[in-house]
């Protein structure tokens, strides 16, 4: 089955970013594909290359793009939600790009399943 | 299959689960996860209207969340316990899915 | 993109101003409406008071978004719907929404939801 993901919260804040990893992780074991992620609200936080979590912690934002990396999964950060924000080209991680709210409705309409992580 | 619902607030904080129970059609599946998951607690304000909605939905919850909590021991009998490939699961088996934010 | 038009629901369940997720999901369903897709909107909950007549942002310096709400016809956007039980639970009745809508029962909106492809709830 094809998943398309919407996460809608920043990373460490709020345990949306959490969950949705493990859920694309258990969905990649299983033979799904994830198609897209894309990153909403504060969830374009999940995509910015200052991110620099305590040594004990996870790197939440390390684990997308390893992920994205061995899955060939499209990265998507919302561009307006990123501007009013300040997540802009400059501070984005690899792997990730930056598009417009259409790269959502189109996942809706590709994926077999949208399955939305937020507050 | 009909709908897959997922409630991710504690009861005691929102309205989350009962805007959810109130709209969610009879016979569809509610997987409790995050903080929802004090909703599937023994002993607790809403462990009756948990049992009563279990006549209706098919209630399920994330057991990581549980386990995180500290709260595993206390789940109510017969909800259903699943972990992250049970909820890519019924994601996969239910029509359409709709995450209670 | 070809293949079937899906259905749409974008479910409102916040208040505005208090947190972003008013507006920002407001932005997802303009740009929907240029996917032909078919589209509703459903305010429940909080989600009611974003059609509150008579916004005034001035005093929180805050843009007041409830005029788009107005321009979605514009946008071939005319299915909104409200809870009844949300409305009255907040002592509102449809002359205090700023925009035409059907107001819904519990039972009738759960059948409208079950007959969703997509679900986006804010």
């Amino acid at each position: 089955m094809k998943f398309g993901i919407l996460v809608n919260e920043g990373p460490y804040q709020h345990q949306a970013a959490d969950t949705a990893y493990q859920f694309c992780k258990a969905a990649l074991a299983k033979g799904h594909r994830i198609h897209r992620v894309f990153f909403y609200h504060d969830g374009v936080h999940n995509a910015s290359k200052l991110t620099e979590p305590p040594q004990d912690d996870r790197h939440i934002v390390n684990r997308w793009i390893k992920l994205a990396e061995e899955h060939d999964i499209d990265l998507v950060v919302c561009v307006a939600a990123g501007l009013r924000r300040g997540l802009v080209e400059e501070n984005l991680a690899p792997r990730f790009r930056i598009s417009g709210l259409g790269q959502l409705i189109e996942s809706g309409i590709q994926a077999d399943r949208l399955v939305v992580f937020g507050d | 299959m009909p709908m897959l619902h997922t409630v991710n607030k504690s009861p005691f904080e929102r309205n989350t689960l009962d805007s959810c129970l109130r709209l969610a059609k009879k016979g569809s599946t509610i997987l409790l996860i995050e903080d929802g998951v004090y909703a599937a607690l023994e002993g607790t304000r809403v462990s009756d209207r948990i049992r009563q909605a279990m006549q209706e939905f098919r209630i399920c919850v994330l057991e990581p969340d549980l386990e995180a909590r500290g709260v595993a021991d206390r789940v109510i009998e017969g909800i259903e316990r699943v972990d992250y490939g049970g909820f890519v699961d019924l994601v996969a088996e239910h029509d359409a899915f709709q995450a209670w934010l | 993109m070809g293949g079937k038009v899906k259905r749409f629901m974008y479910v409102n369940r916040k208040a505005p101003y208090g947190t972003i997720y008013a507006l920002e999901a407001l932005e997802v369903v303009l740009i929907a409406a240029a996917f032909d897709q078919d589209v509703s909107l459903v305010f429940v909950d909080d989600g009611v008071y974003q059609l509150k007549k008579g916004q005034n942002t001035k005093g929180i310096d805050v843009k007041n978004f409830s005029p788009t709400y107005r321009a979605l016809e514009g946008y071939d956007i005319e299915k909104l719907y409200v809870e009844r039980e949300s409305l009255e639970a907040r002592g509102l009745t449809e002359e205090d929404l700023l925009v035409p809508v059907e107001v819904l029962s519990s039972e009738e909106l759960r059948e409208l939801m079950e007959q969703q492809d997509v679900v986006l709830s804010f």
